[in-house]
């Protein structure tokens, strides 16, 4: 076969550019999808910090007990899914199909306990008076801002649990190897490290002295 | 490629970042109780948060064990963006002090 042949494409192997950075393409754009994220959070956050410096009478609601105890619970809940998640990438880079999935289906779990408390927080937040733009403390943009970062993250870890299910699923039926399951891992701890930065700058910062 | 075993460290290391972690986030809650406030409380909440994502990133991540090329070009473009978001914080002291005027 000619080098024409192979430049433009024929029939075999080809001539293949090496991958960037020596990763697997679904690897890299998942990490692009990551920074991209990332950004869109971090604009979130700023914006936020915009909005509590341009204001006077930022509140302050936050308790010890229940919230700040129950953001305590829910970060524990995340960070040791991101561990749940690691031991399922390695189950299944050993080759443990059966282990692999029962850590992916605990991981899930893990996602949908800390889903099930944001909410219930949330109705806790409602159930005080907090809405979009009004709420019993100050500042009336409070609530657009905290239900609108604690929401974009809730949608992440949410689509997180669903996407742990199906990959994990698709993987148990040998659709999908243990280097999809590392790339979902990715994600899932992306999710963690936005919260990691949710924690102290939205409840951390505004606790009730 | 997979990220191997030697590619990623050993469950032990993935254990120690696990505490690591957890003993951050621990530090983050006593930080909080512990000051009165203010953007000296920010500043060391966002030091302490970006340390945190740090580790998580190059452990959590594998980063540690990828191309430094990868490390480079993730750290390089997402700092460049986030510098780039920073440009409004002047216009938040001004609406709260309402001046200098807008004309």
């Amino acid at each position: 076969m000619s080098e024409a042949e192979l430049t433009v494409g024929g029939h075999g192997a080809g001539l293949m550019e090496a991958s960037p950075f020596a990763i697997p393409t679904k690897k890299l754009v998942m990490w692009l999808f990551i920074i991209s994220d990332a950004m869109t959070f971090a604009a979130l956050l700023v914006a936020y910090g915009f909005l509590r410096n341009a204001s006077s009478n930022w509140p302050a609601p936050f308790k010890f007990s229940p919230s700040i105890i129950n953001v305590m619970v829910m970060t524990f809940i995340l960070i040791s899914s991101s561990l749940t998640m690691l031991i399922a990438v390695r189950a299944a880079q050993s080759g443990d199909k059966s282990r692999a999935f029962t850590w992916v289906l605990i991981t899930a779990l893990g996602g949908a306990i800390f889903a099930l408390l944001h909410i219930r927080e949330w109705l806790g937040m409602i159930g005080e008076g907090v809405r979009l733009f009004q709420n019993p403390w100050g500042a009336p943009l409070f609530g657009a801002a905290f239900f609108c970062i604690t929401g974009m993250h809730l949608l992440h870890v949410t689509c997180g649990v669903i996407a742990l299910l199906i990959v994990g699923l698709r993987y148990k039926g040998g659709r999908y190897d243990s280097g999809d399951l590392e790339i979902l891992g990715l994600y899932w701890h992306f999710v963690d490290i936005v919260w990691m930065f949710v924690v102290p700058l939205v409840y951390l910062l505004s606790i009730e002295h | 490629m997979i990220t191997s075993e030697k590619h990623s460290g050993g469950f032990t290391t993935d254990v120690i970042v696990y505490v690591v972690l957890l003993a951050i986030a621990g530090l983050q809650i006593i930080l909080a109780y512990s000051s009165s406030g203010g953007r000296e409380l920010m500043a060391r909440m966002l030091v302490v948060a970006a340390a945190q994502a740090l580790i998580a990133v190059l452990f959590f991540m594998h980063m540690w064990w990828e191309r430094r090329s990868l490390l480079v070009s993730v750290a390089v473009v997402s700092l460049f963006v986030l510098f780039a978001m920073q440009y409004s914080w002047t216009d938040s002291f001004r609406i709260l002090r309402m001046s200098p005027w807008a004309h």
